[in-house]
């Protein structure tokens, strides 16, 4: 999927780019974005070190064990076969209270670990198993306590309640989440029964 | 002064408190943890580099910005304001496209205007799926995704109407 994706839009940009007159920012593109990709790395492997270190402890401590204990009940729910001992699962849930906590950078690590582990435990082989499209769809939709950057620009711009829409956004993630989720469990039972 | 100032601090003290009475040695562990996630982060850079390199150029192009006004006069007649489909269509792809134009609606229209509110809610309650997507799956060896990214955007796209409507429904404008 991602080749098409990638393909189609570079090809597009140049095509699109000749027609409207915008190629010299085109081309300033291709030489700038490589730079910035590799400093947006930077920042984020900062971040994503400091958290490994502090998870490394949690884990030595037994903390992430307790911390998984509480998410089990909704991860029955949306996790099919999952090992709930395994390393998978402490990552997974990891991951989900981090974002709740919304520590973003911190969930990042434990997303990525927890789908490298997936990959082992479930023995996928270059395609995706059902947990894993349940856990990256579960990341694609943000669910946060507390929202900082919303509420940090809002009130930069002078809103007297910055925070007055944070039910409204937890509502709508929930919905979000809710449709996203349900369609892939469809999917996935469909899959199955073939 | 904001409370999630103080989330992060107490989280980890938290964590390093419990590791200390429990005779875990922090600083080895952290420097062990620190280090595997390293690899983590040079294992995830090409597929950056090559995601942002695409989406750079293909804002550069102009490309993005004819889609949105070409869509926005539909959209709005649906209810949706016009001012949000740019960053409807952004907000999945790119994390720092999103913060810019979201930026840019409180600064045009306020952030208490419905535009403004609408934004609010649709920036805090969706991801950059497509970004999210590919870093996920970049650390391990998958190739077809399946309907990830289907059950994704459905979810976005679910999520974007329902910022409309819910705005419209608890905030009377």
């Amino acid at each position: 999927m991602m080749k098409f994706v990638f393909g189609f839009m570079i090809i597009v940009s140049i095509f699109f780019g000749i027609v409207s007159g915008n190629i010299d920012e085109v081309s300033n593109a291709v030489l700038q974005e490589g730079v910035n990709a590799i400093e947006l790395s930077l920042y984020m492997i900062g971040g994503m070190c400091v958290w490994g270190g502090i998870l490394k402890i949690a884990d030595k401590a037994d903390i992430t064990k307790m911390l998984s204990s509480l998410f089990k009940p909704i991860a029955k729910l949306l996790f099919k076969d999952l090992n709930f001992n395994g390393k998978a699962y402490k990552a997974i849930s990891m991951n989900v209270i981090a974002n709740i906590l919304g520590l973003g950078n911190a969930a990042t690590p434990f997303g990525l670990e927890a789908m490298k582990e997936l990959e082992k435990e479930e023995k996928t082989s270059g395609t995706a198993s059902d947990n894993m499209v349940i856990f990256t769809v579960l990341n694609t939709a943000s669910i946060t306590l507390i929202p900082t950057t919303v509420a940090m620009l809002r009130l930069k711009h002078g809103s007297p309640y910055p925070l007055d829409v944070l039910p409204l956004i937890l509502l709508n993630s929930l919905i979000s989440l809710t449709v996203a989720i349900t369609l892939a469990k469809i999917i996935n039972s469909i899959r199955s029964r073939k | 002064m904001n409370l999630s100032s103080y989330i992060l601090p107490i989280f980890i003290g938290l964590i390093l408190i419990i590791g200390l009475i429990k005779k875990v040695d922090v600083f080895s562990e952290f420097i062990e943890g620190a280090k595997e996630n390293l690899k983590v982060g040079v294992e995830i850079m090409p597929t950056l580099i090559a995601l942002m390199t695409a989406i750079g150029m293909f804002k550069a192009s102009g490309g993005l910005e004819l889609i949105t006004t070409t869509v926005a006069p539909i959209i709005h007649k649906l209810g949706f304001p016009a001012e949000c489909v740019a960053l409807a269509l952004i907000r999945p792809i790119s994390g720092s496209g999103g913060l810019a134009v979201f930026e840019s609606i409180l600064n045009d229209y306020g952030p208490d205007s419905f535009a403004g509110r609408v934004a609010s809610v649709m920036m805090g309650s969706t991801e950059t799926t497509f970004y999210t997507i590919a870093v996920y799956y970049s650390v391990t060896k998958v190739k077809k995704t399946r309907h990830t990214l289907l059950c994704s955007l459905s979810g976005d796209l679910t999520g974007f109407i329902f910022s409309a409507l819910l705005v419209r429904l608890f905030f009377v404008i």
